[in-house]
């Protein structure tokens, strides 16, 4: 395949991963997070200089990376999970900036050089083991008793109290498990483009996994695959279709995200999508069983 | 040497709250976090050149233009990527924002070219000595000087005015304010329109300040103004102002000791306040009800 495609398809892969991990964070648990991007940097970086200092196996520094990335999801998420809303949101975005100042100026991370020769590892067969794995693993976990407890948390957080759920502790189980996936999707990346900087987990980076999420649909695995694939093609795409285009295509990225949340607020996929539905008639949206209690 | 280093602060953290002010005043009617702000803070910074490099317009007058211009451009915005998204869930607001911040950051990019601005020289900076260890520059004196009259006249009209009321009685609940007869897509439109007056006056301060406009400018000063609001309790007026002060202060004195480090500082501040004060240092405590 051409190269081009295959970085294309390689990014994508990553992007779901980064998207399916926020969306049980933000989607399903209801945890508005601004800073999913420095889970992936750290991913990226732990994973790169265990493998350059320890020489470990790329498939164990990958591992190892998502585990530190998960250490730090609780380092970060005990403290700033007793906040609520857009103050949680602000807080990771905080947490993310401080992580990326410091490691502008560490010098084992290469500080504001960042870190080159990387070998090359990642190739597309693993990134397509990767993401059949976490959309197995996220799938499952939403489907336990666990993830129920995540919805019930997002759905209303002090019924779920009320309930008998300990929902500082699922907030923080959540928010571990994301930044695993996260972690592992940042190893990918750092030995799939063989060089990293602090700037590739910034706050635009956060922003873009968010609007993963949002645009293919809040609390639907597959919208936020969906979301991913549409987020990393749009502006290549817009790319190739004209020169002019071409030159104005993030102007045109913007403006897509407005119309598209302006058509469709609640994501492609809403909640209720479901797939195994879709022999039971138009498009598979889940017809409620029984009476609603309002 | 200390008392320069708060004038700087004070300076600095002065844009901080002015910026503040235009999310906070938005957050505290539509709980929307304006992303966009900062592009009107850095398109009242463009606009404010243009007066006085091509137009050659006293610089007075240019900040009264950049203001209305940016003042234009905020309520367009909310017209078109915000007031159709009234009724959607509260995420959706927040990526069409972001798209608006997109869209126009390109857009100036494309208009004005990625290379940085500078103010021209006539712009003649003196320094005013007060006794042996204070001393200002002009500069300096004019952001303090634009900063207090605005932050004023923005305290004057909320709490002693009748539209000022109406702000209030739409941020305090939106539906009963229409029932007493406010027109509240109006008043909605109205505080876009002086929040973004202000953001743009901050980004014309802060070009005069460092000497320098660019299309990305607007992505730090933005972030840190929302961290300021933030940190005074957002959605709350004086809040933004004081935390706008205190960031300027702190992120100043601070960059004197770990110089490296000048950005992390300013949140690192934030997330303490937040964890010792979850709802900021002016926020009030919201009862939760089932």
């Amino acid at each position: 395949m051409n190269a081009y495609y295959l970085q294309i398809l390689t990014v994508i892969g990553i992007n779901i991963i980064l998207a399916a991990s926020l969306n049980l964070i933000s989607g399903y648990t209801g945890q508005l997070s601004l800073g999913h991007a420095t889970f992936m940097g750290i991913g990226a970086y732990s994973a790169t200089l265990i493998s350059i200092h320890l020489g470990l196996p790329f498939i164990i520094s990958l591992i190892i990376g998502g585990v530190v990335a998960a250490i730090f999801g609780f380092i970060i998420g005990v403290p700033t999970l007793r906040l609520k809303g857009d103050y949680l949101a602000i807080a990771t975005l905080g947490f993310g900036e401080i992580m990326k100042n410091i490691n502008l100026n560490l010098k084992i991370t290469g500080g504001p050089m960042g870190l080159r020769g990387i070998p090359q590892a990642t190739n597309i067969y693993i990134v397509i083991a990767a993401v059949v794995l976490t959309i197995f693993a996220i799938n499952r976990i939403i489907n336990s008793r666990v993830g129920k407890s995540f919805i019930a948390i997002r759905e209303d957080e002090l019924a779920a109290e009320a309930m008998g759920i300990n929902t500082t502790h699922y907030k923080i189980l959540s928010f571990v498990i994301g930044a695993f996936f996260a972690g592992i999707a940042g190893g990918l990346y750092a030995f799939f483009f063989r060089y990293i900087h602090p700037s590739n987990f910034g706050f635009m980076k956060s922003i873009e996994i968010l609007c993963m999420v949002v645009l293919g649909g809040m609390g639907n695995t597959y919208g936020a695959v969906l979301g991913a694939i549409i987020i990393t093609v749009l502006p290549e795409f817009l790319r190739t279709v004209s020169p002019v285009i071409s030159q104005y295509r993030m102007v045109f990225y913007g403006l897509l995200l407005v119309i598209m949340m302006i058509v469709r607020p609640q994501g492609i996929l809403s909640q209720d999508f479901d797939f195994t539905l879709f022999n039971h008639g138009l498009l598979g949206y889940k017809k409620k069983k029984g009476g609603q209690i309002q | 040497m200390f008392f320069e280093q708060i004038i700087n602060g004070l300076a600095l953290g002065s844009t901080y709250s002015l910026i503040a002010l235009g999310y906070t005043m938005v957050y505290g009617i539509l709980e929307l976090i304006n992303f966009a702000h900062s592009e009107i803070y850095m398109t009242g910074a463009f606009i404010g050149l243009t007066m006085v490099t091509v137009y050659k317009v006293p610089f007075p007058i240019a900040l009264l233009i950049s203001m209305a211009g940016s003042c234009i451009l905020g309520v367009c915005i909310e017209k078109a990527a915000y007031k159709p998204l009234r009724k959607a869930n509260r995420i959706a607001p927040l990526i069409s924002a972001i798209g608006v911040s997109i869209f126009l950051q390109n857009l100036a990019l494309i208009i004005a070219g990625p290379q940085a601005r500078a103010f021209p020289k006539n712009f003649k900076v003196t320094t005013i000595q007060v006794g042996s260890l204070f001393k200002i520059s002009s500069i300096q004196l004019l952001i303090l000087l634009v900063s207090i009259v605005l932050m004023i006249g923005l305290h004057f009209l909320i709490n002693k005015t009748k539209i000022g009321q109406a702000i209030r009685a739409t941020a305090q609940d939106k539906e009963t304010a229409q029932l007493m007869g406010i027109k509240i897509d109006r008043i909605i439109s109205l505080t876009f329109a002086i929040g973004s007056a202000l953001g743009g006056a901050a980004g014309v301060l802060v070009g005069v300040y460092f000497n320098s406009v660019d299309p990305m400018m607007g992505f730090f000063p933005g972030l840190k103004g929302f961290v300021a609001a933030v940190l005074g309790g957002i959605g709350n007026i004086p809040g933004a102002m004081v935390g706008g002060l205190i960031l300027g202060l702190v992120e100043v004195i601070g960059a004197v000791y770990m110089s490296q480090y000048k950005d992390a500082i300013a949140f690192a501040v934030l997330i303490i306040i937040l964890l010792l004060k979850p709802t900021g240092l002016l926020g009030q405590k919201v009862q939760e009800k089932v």
